[in-house]
Parts: C-alpha cells; sequence; structure tokens
C-alpha cells in the first residue's frame, strides 16, 4: 500500500476543511471496503486519507416524511438489520444481501457504495430505480443531487474533490406496489454480470400504473430504462408484456465484452433478468410473495 | 507518515502497538502482535483468510488499517481454544477433516462462529451461500461445510456454546 497521512477528525467541519486543503489528494475513507483494495492494489495514491467514521451523527438510519435517509457512515449490514428499510424500502432490503459477503458489509457503507460509484454495485442501482438523492456538502456549502445527475460514469460522479457524501436520501417506496432485485453472478458475492432493480404498480383496473427499471452492469452507470418504463403503463401485467418490456429495455444497451461474459451474453442475462424480475415484481404487486 | 499508537483490546487482552498508516488491522496482528493464527492470502478482499471479529462482527482484517481498530475488541483465531482444549467449533473442523492444508481455515472458522451465532439453524444451503465469502484452495469445502454442519448439531443437541 502506498504511504499516506490518516487524518481522523472528529467533526465535519474539520473533515470538509481537509479536503478543501488537499483538493485531489484527499480521499475520504468510510467503510473501506472499496477504497483499501484499490490501495493495496495501487490503483488509488492519495496522500491523505480522511477517515470519517469518528464523527458523530452520520451513522443513522433517519426518516423524514416519505424519506428514508442513510448517514454517510451507515454500514449495509446496519440497513440489512433494520426494520425501517425492511418496511419502507423492501427492494433495497432484497438487494443489501447480494453485496459481496457478511464480512464485507459489516464494514461498507450505504454512502460508500454510492461514492465509488461501481456500475456493477447493486445499491447505486437501487438508488436510481427509486430516484433517490445525494446530499453532498463542502465548505463552499450543501448540494442534493439526484441520483440519476449523481452516477456520470464507472467510479465517476457529481462531486467534486473538496466535497464529502453527507447522506443517501430515498423516497419510500408505495406499500401497493410490488417489487423485485434479482441479479446473475458466476458465485454468491462476485461482482454481478447484470443486475435489475423493479418496481411494478398497479391500478384500480388491474393495468400497470407505474414501472421502473434500472440496471447494473449494462452501462457505465446505473441505467433507467425509461422506454421500458414508459411502455408497460396502461398494459397487463402478463408475461408477455414483461417479455416485450425486457426487450424493450435491453435494445439500446452496448454491454462491455471481457473474460466474464461477452456482450450477446450479457444482453441475454438482462432481458431474462428483467422479465423475471418484473413478473416477480408484479405478483408482488397483487400482494402475493414471489 | 509516522507511526501511530495503537491501543486495542485482543482476544480479551489489553495490547498496543505501533504502525504506519497503511498497515493493515491483519498486517499489525501478526507482524506487531505477533499473532499469526490470522493468515493474509490475497490481500485484497476476496479471499477471506484473514477474517476476524472486531466488536463482535466478522471482518476482512486486510479490509481495515490497524489504526481503525483503536479501541476495538476484537477476536482471533488464538482466542478459542481454552488451554488445551479446542473450541467446540474447531473440534468439529476436526473431527470433520475440514481442512487439508489449514491455510484457510482461520479464516473459515471465524466467518462460521459470527453465522452460527447469528443463524444457529442455518441448513446447509445457508451455509454454502455464506461461506461462499472464503476460498479453500485444496477445494476441501466438502468437509468444511460438514464440520460447520456438525458444530452446528452439536450447538443444537448439546448446548455446545460456539
Amino acid at each position: 500500500m502506498p504511504r499516506f497521512d490518516y487524518n481522523a477528525p472528529s467533526t465535519l467541519d474539520e473533515v470538509l476543511a481537509l479536503l478543501t486543503e488537499h483538493g485531489d489528494e484527499g480521499k475520504v475513507l468510510a467503510g473501506g471496503q472499496s477504497l483499501i483494495p484499490l490501495l493495496s492494489m495501487r490503483l488509488a495514491r492519495p496522500t491523505q486519507v480522511v477517515d470519517i467514521n469518528g464523527v458523530a451523527g452520520l451513522d443513522s438510519i433517519g426518516v423524514e416524511g416519505d424519506t428514508i435517509t442513510f448517514g454517510a457512515t451507515v454500514r449495509e449490514r446496519q440497513a440489512e438489520r433494520s426494520a425501517v428499510v425492511a418496511d419502507r424500502l423492501p427492494l433495497l432490503a432484497e438487494a443489501l444481501p447480494y453485496i459481496g459477503h457478511a464480512a464485507i458489509r459489516t464494514r461498507g457503507t450505504i454512502g460508500g457504495t454510492v461514492a465509488h460509484s461501481d456500475a456493477s454495485a447493486e445499491i447505486p442501482c437501487v438508488v436510481a430505480a427509486l430516484d433517490g438523492e445525494v446530499l453532498v456538502r463542502s465548505t463552499r456549502g450543501d448540494r442534493v443531487i439526484a441520483a440519476t445527475d449523481f452516477f456520470q460514469g464507472h467510479f465517476t460522479t457529481a462531486m467534486d474533490d473538496d466535497e464529502c457524501l453527507i447522506e443517501v436520501r430515498v423516497p419510500a417506496q408505495d406499500p401497493a406496489a410490488g417489487c423485485a432485485f434479482r441479479e446473475v453472478a458466476r458465485r454468491h458475492g462476485d461482482f454481478a454480470l447484470v443486475g435489475v432493480a423493479t418496481t411494478l404498480t398497479l391500478g384500480g383496473d388491474g393495468r400497470i400504473a407505474e414501472s421502473r427499471i434500472a440496471l447494473m452492469g449494462m452501462a457505465d452507470v446505473p441505467y433507467r430504462a425509461r422506454a421500458a418504463e414508459a411502455a408497460l403503463v396502461g398494459a397487463e401485467p402478463t408475461l408477455d408484456t414483461f417479455t416485450a418490456a425486457a426487450e424493450t429495455a435491453v435494445a439500446d444497451l452496448s454491454p462491455a465484452s471481457d473474460v466474464h461474459g461477452s456482450a450477446a451474453y450479457r444482453s441475454q442475462l438482462a432481458r431474462v433478468t428483467v422479465r423475471r424480475a418484473l413478473t416477480a415484481a408484479g405478483a408482488r404487486a397483487h400482494g402475493e410473495s414471489a | 507518515m509516522t507511526d501511530h499508537s495503537i491501543e486495542l483490546t485482543v482476544n480479551g487482552v489489553a495490547r498496543s502497538g505501533a504502525a504506519e498508516p497503511r498497515t493493515t488491522l491483519a498486517d499489525f496482528l501478526r507482524e506487531e502482535l505477533t499473532l499469526t493464527g490470522t493468515h493474509l492470502g490475497c490481500e485484497h478482499g476476496v479471499c477471506g483468510a484473514c477474517t476476524v471479529l472486531v466488536d463482535g462482527e466478522p471482518v476482512r482484517s486486510c479490509l481495515m488499517l490497524a489504526v481503525q481498530a483503536r479501541g476495538t475488541e476484537v477476536t482471533t483465531v488464538e482466542g478459542l481454544a481454552d488451554g488445551a482444549t479446542l473450541h467446540p467449533l474447531q473440534q468439529a473442523f476436526m473431527e470433520s477433516f475440514a481442512f487439508q492444508c489449514g491455510f484457510c481455515t482461520p479464516g473459515f472458522v471465524m466467518s462460521t462462529l459470527a453465522l452460527l451465532r447469528d443463524e444457529p439453524d442455518a441448513d446447509e444451503a445457508r451455509i454454502r451461500e455464506e461461506l461462499s465469502g472464503n476460498l479453500c484452495r485444496c477445494t476441501g469445502y466438502q468437509s468444511i461445510v460438514e464440520g460447520v454442519l456438525l458444530a452446528a448439531q452439536r450447538a443444537r443437541e448439546e448446548g455446545a456454546v460456539l
């Protein structure tokens, strides 16, 4: 691991002052489950590491009206065990166990995985599907950034070097809506080849009133399949409908080919995974379990 | 980039040492505290060999800086046996031949300890899923799972305390 100075401030003001002072030489350390491997492999070489774990008030899951808030140091394991998450963000609750392994989730944070912006990561995909927001702060002030604007590319976000992620804000799900998270990985806990987060709301006439579809691993950011979402509105929740929506969702995407799978294989996985997720979400919207 | 002093509790004993910021908890345990039971395989969070408990939770000690462990309570594989008497989990692993070369064993034992504490009734599928985060290069998974199942059964039927 390259040498760096370790800063462990106890207040947010000190964190922001350090980030302002050091610019792109400074790096925030939260759970460390992405940053420390990057340091170990010398893919990141910051000269200043700013550990925010000692800052009070960042480790809570809160409820503000219909928004669930995750402070920057809330662990994935903490969210996994949260009654609020289970009750109001079932899509997130379903996605959490897919992240790495237990010994990763005990350290890894919701805020960290959002700030890291790995295109194959589960939480960014869920936050994008649910139209979440990210609160960032610097000595210049606060910004609230919509998830769809926040993720700009693989490992790239709308945050500036002097900004620190403070909170991830996710609107509570409609209790009547069905939702489903599905992913395909070679082994449990590996980085997924493809994943999808969906919600589905039915109208009083039994037709689809609203749907959200976000894909991970298929582009360099979590991809909202807007055309497929729009096409579902007003349709009957049938297998044919979901199959057509899955086709539409994947149509415009050009996933990467690599040692883990060809572009054609990923696209096929995505079609199947979207169809299955929509089918499960549709069944849950009827009140059945899938 | 000077050394930081680190005070923590390891296996119930107050310990202290010094480490550079870039020293991982795993290296600190092994080299500064000479607790070499914690093994380092991949050094980037993939193999699970370095799993220890930090404040009761399983953690990959290669993915945590030693300076971040200040004030915590760490449990390593050395903290399990009571003198010459193996911990029930170690005993079950031994009887099930749940190791070949033994390199991955401390990580499997510590991961299993947390799993069976949280889910004493975990079935084989659940055990396999949870232990997918630990790699055995001898591929001795069958007997490892048997060892975990034996320990879980004894905990349920004989009240062995894991």
